[in-house]
């Protein structure tokens, strides 16, 4: 458990979301809340839904039924701009970085939505256009210092090696600044050592910007540890919700994971 | 599904079809042209499609195969007939067809192991630079090693008009007896492919490269040998494109240029359809031709260099993945 | 060796933001500017200035245009001839119609026209991706080349369909000479290639570049897909159409419809493959390779002292084209430029490699 949070109001609640593709169901009414502050934890089998739960919470899949209330307002799918301007950050389960473009481009292109200047200030590159590329600049290198990745940051995205690919990702994520910030199976393909540094990085964020964090992770080793409450996905429909402890001793969640005829 | 999703999946494609035949039908009852030449234009129009067919149908078996959109189509058109045109000047008929199938089969070779292997899982945009780089390459061979002049080709089609219907109407309606047999070769073609495609092995092979490259390769279908394949079928394709083309208008650079008409007619049947291939080439050489000879004279003519691109670009607003092409949804 | 950035060190993100961080590399440009403002003039031929370096110059410009699109933000286009068109006939029209307008008001206006026309056939961008686009851009080439000859108000009623332009005269300065003609295009080139660095490295070069390189996740950081393809069919094609003007005002002087078919299309397309994707300097590399290459295959048949005809050559020219193409794809997908940079980083370890 992370300690010393206090998790806060409702930041983000999703209610009766039901998502298919042509006649596949990926979600079948799912709802559940996100308090400020906390960390979240989605968990469930391979193909239980859970990406997809991310992608209609920022707005990348339109779900056919159900509404996202997020800061008070409700609605019934989310706009990925809207999400992006709004404080919701999000990594990806596979990389979805912009491979041909340097570290620091990455993290700069995380903080696109805060820059204000216009083309022609920009083609000039001068006065504000000037001031914003260095003010932003600052703001990125202290998130290349915390997250140690300051050798790599002139270096193409595409040329690093997996464990850092998943580090730039977050610091992508984390350049914008958001309130809520999506986890897609952070630590997928990583050895101990990584997961724990994953770990750490995860907390502090919580801990330092108070960021609230939704994650999905396999790892329930991780999820345990690190998680306030856990939601439990299975066939696209929600099976459990609750503190780690309460899910652990949940018998449908049990049977899910060890596999009882259904 | 709702109505209004209905309407946003297939209704204006409905709603552009439906535009597209009141088009054509419109200048029988505003434009006051007479039914026999109407009839005529008509017939012309779903002619020259079905050649575009041909051509169009090289193109959709190499993107289903090996995911290319292959630019060099045209050129390969321009290539077969001219290398034949030119061998039959030294050898008979089917000795020179069996060359030029050859040089197609080895043209197709030389692309698999120069092309498509060094790029392999390369993003589809690359491979398409890289048929136009090909295009120029095949473009210039040709020409260097065949020359490039007008050549006349003459495989033995008959080329005096027929008259039809002439007790209907008065003076009947001329109908070209090469666009007859044209039609009638593409058809066998289509049905030559399709018992290809379903009865054989190697067809069977095709169709599992089709679907998921690493899938068949993972069950030991030899990737590189089907390419192979596929290229030659479509070059032999090309050359029977190219046949009928070059006896009907003479072998020449300009083959290319109509051979790229191929290009908006996949977009509107689909990429991955032989028989959107068929109806994309018969919706645009009819559209085209209509367009050409009843709206022409109001725009200053020539209209018919761009009404297919226009064409196609309109429907790919409505309906991307064009008429009978599948759609696909981009996962994260 | 000569290339050493140690002891360079920043102390400001300003300084290392710069457009050439390393000392060298400014001394080195600077050099290269006087060099071509001061001394080229001077001591070129005519033939050099005017028959290989205004042409080099001017398809610079365009392959910076058509990089921002093709290289920066992933979106093939096979209308480049034909948004260079617009331009040519938007300056012709303006120069001709309001004979009292600046002619470099003249050349904006005229980047300006093809930038309006490049959005409109950008829009399509938004729902096809890929080689659908390329088959849209394909339509705009051949609809504008239409337009352009049969539609008569774009050239004045010309009987001939041809046009020609009028005296080059820029504050009372008449550009007659070919080194004058050279001066004023080395000026638009270089002014403009710093806007185009200076864009692609900013936030609008980003959000073209992560388009480019993953579109969902640029989506979901905010990016907007509209204004980021938007902006890139029209920053390219103000280029595109700027060069259009000068090509037809500066270099050919008259001009027809052809002079930017869809073959001028293709030449500026593998000056960027050929070039160097997403590369402001393998522009010029690529252009200058495709200016020169076929003035070499010209003299190749005296070199090799075999006889070949004019049009043998031009056929030869398309094979070696068309197989470079392939070879670049293939073997170096960042053209020239790369070759450049791998140069550079030799030459900074020379001669101790390790």
């Amino acid at each position: 458990m992370s300690g010393a949070r206090e998790a806060g109001p409702v930041i983000l609640a999703v209610g009766g979301i039901s998502l298919a593709f042509g006649g596949v169901k990926a979600l079948s009414e799912v709802g559940f809340d996100v308090r400020e502050h906390e960390v979240r934890a989605i968990i469930g089998p391979n193909g239980a839904g859970k990406s997809s739960m991310l992608n209609v919470i920022n707005g990348v899949y339109r779900p056919q039924q159900g509404r996202i209330t997020y800061l008070g307002e409700t609605r019934e799918e989310m706009e990925p701009h809207f999400a992006a301007s709004h404080g919701i950050a999000r990594t990806f389960q596979s990389l979805a970085l912009f491979k041909g473009m340097s570290v620091l481009d990455n993290l700069l292109a995380g903080r696109n939505l805060l820059m204000r200047t216009n083309l022609l200030l920009q083609a000039l590159r001068i006065g504000p256009a000037l001031r914003e590329e260095v003010a932003h600049r600052r703001r990125v290198e202290e998130i290349i210092d915390f997250l140690e990745i300051q050798h790599v940051r002139k270096t193409p995205v595409g040329r690093l090696p997996y464990g850092l690919q998943k580090r730039v990702d977050l610091g992508r994520a984390l350049a914008a600044e958001p309130r809520v910030l999506l986890l897609d199976e952070p630590m997928a393909g990583m050895n101990v050592e990584e997961k724990q540094d994953m770990c750490r990085f995860i907390l502090d964020v919580n801990d330092e910007f108070g960021t609230t964090i939704v994650l999905i992770e396999h790892d329930m080793g991780v999820v345990m540890d690190i998680s306030d409450r856990v939601v439990v996905l299975d066939y696209g429909r929600k099976i459990g919700d609750g503190t780690p402890d309460e899910v652990r001793s949940n018998q449908a969640v049990i049977d899910a994971y060890l596999g009882v005829q259904h | 599904m709702s109505a209004g999703k209905f309407f946003q999946q297939r209704g204006m494609t409905w709603v552009l079809l439906g535009l597209l035949a009141l088009g054509a039908v419109a200048p029988l009852v505003v434009g006051g042209a007479r039914l026999p030449q109407w009839l005529e234009v008509v017939l012309g129009g779903l002619m020259s499609g079905v050649l575009y067919s041909l051509v169009a149908i090289g193109l959709v078996l190499i993107f289903k195969a090996s995911g290319v959109f292959n630019f060099a189509q045209g050129a390969m058109v321009l290539f077969a007939a001219l290398s034949l045109v030119r061998l039959m000047a030294w050898m008979p008929l089917p000795v020179a067809l069996a060359v030029t199938v050859a040089m197609m089969v080895a043209l197709a070779w030389l692309i698999e192991r120069l092309v498509l292997r060094p790029l392999v899982n390369q993003e589809p945009i690359v491979l398409f630079m890289a048929t136009l780089g090909v295009t120029y390459f095949l473009d210039g061979f040709g020409q260097t090693l065949w020359g490039s002049d007008i050549y006349t080709l003459d495989v033995g089609m008959p080329k005096e008009p027929k008259i039809l219907l002439e007790n209907v109407f008065e003076g009947g309606i001329l109908v070209g007896m090469e666009d007859v047999i044209a039609a009638l070769i593409a058809a066998i073609l289509v049905g030559a492919l399709a018992l290809f495609f379903q009865k054989t092995g190697t067809g069977r092979a095709l169709r599992a490269v089709a679907d998921d490259h690493q899938a068949a390769q993972s069950i030991g279908i030899p990737l590189g040998r089907i390419w192979v394949i596929v290229w030659s079928v479509a070059g032999i394709v090309a050359l029977v494109a190219g046949i009928i083309w070059g006896s009907k208008l003479g072998v020449q650079f300009s083959l290319q240029l109509i051979a790229l008409k191929a290009l908006p007619v996949v977009i509107l049947g689909g990429f991955t359809s032989i028989p959107g291939a068929i109806v994309g080439g018969l919706i645009i050489g009819l559209g085209e031709k209509i367009s050409e000879v009843y709206l022409g004279p109001m725009l200053g003519g020539g209209i018919e260099n761009w009404f297919a691109y226009v064409l196609a670009l309109v429907f790919l607003l409505v309906r991307p993945e064009g008429l009978f092409g599948e759609r696909h949804i981009d996962r994260v | 060796m000569f290339y050493r950035e140690t002891g360079q060190y920043k102390t400001t993100y300003e300084a290392d933001q710069q457009l050439f961080p390393i000392l060298q590399d400014r001394l080195f440009v600077i050099a290269v500017l006087a060099f071509a403002f001061a001394v080229v003039p001077l001591v070129a031929s005519e033939y050099l200035l005017r028959a290989i370096l205004v042409p080099f110059l001017i398809l610079s410009l365009a392959a910076i245009g058509l990089n921002i699109l093709v290289g920066y933000c992933g979106q093939v286009s096979l209308g480049t001839g034909g948004f260079m068109a617009v331009g040519a006939y938007a300056a012709y029209n303006l120069a001709v119609r309001i004979p009292d307008l600046n002619l470099l008001v003249v050349f904006v206006l005229a980047g300006l026209a093809a930038t309006l026309v490049g959005i409109l056939f950008g829009l399509p961008s938004l729902r096809i991706k890929g080689f659908y686009l390329a088959v849209a851009t394909l339509a705009a080439q051949f609809f504008l080349d239409w337009a352009f000859a049969r539609i008569k108000w774009f050239t004045h009623d010309s009987s001939s369909g041809s046009v020609s332009a009028p005296p080059l005269a820029i504050f009372g300065w008449l550009v007659d000479s070919p080194a004058e003609k050279y001066l004023l295009v080395l000026g638009f080139v270089c002014v403009f290639a710093l806007a185009a660095r200076n864009l692609v490295r900013g936030a609008i070069g980003r959000s073209w570049m992560a388009m480019r390189d993953m579109d969902v996740a640029a989506e979901v950081i905010g990016i907007r897909p509209l204004y980021a393809k938007v902006t890139a069919f029209a920053v390219s094609s103000f280029f595109v159409g700027l060069a259009g003007a000068l090509w037809a005002f500066v270099y050919l002087g008259a001009w027809e419809p052809l002079a930017f078919d869809v073959n001028r299309s293709f030449q500026l397309l593998f000056m960027v493959i050929i070039g160097g994707l997403g590369s402001i300097l393998g522009s010029f590399l690529g252009a200058a390779f495709i200016v020169i290459l076929p003035l070499a295959l010209n003299q190749l048949p005296g070199w090799l002292g075999i006889p070949m005809s004019t049009a043998l050559i031009s056929h030869i020219e398309f094979m070696v084209f068309g197989s470079l193409i392939v070879f670049f794809l293939v073997v170096e997908p960042h053209g020239l430029a790369r070759l450049w940079a791998v140069g550079k980083e030799k030459l900074r370890l020379w001669p101790f490699p390790h």
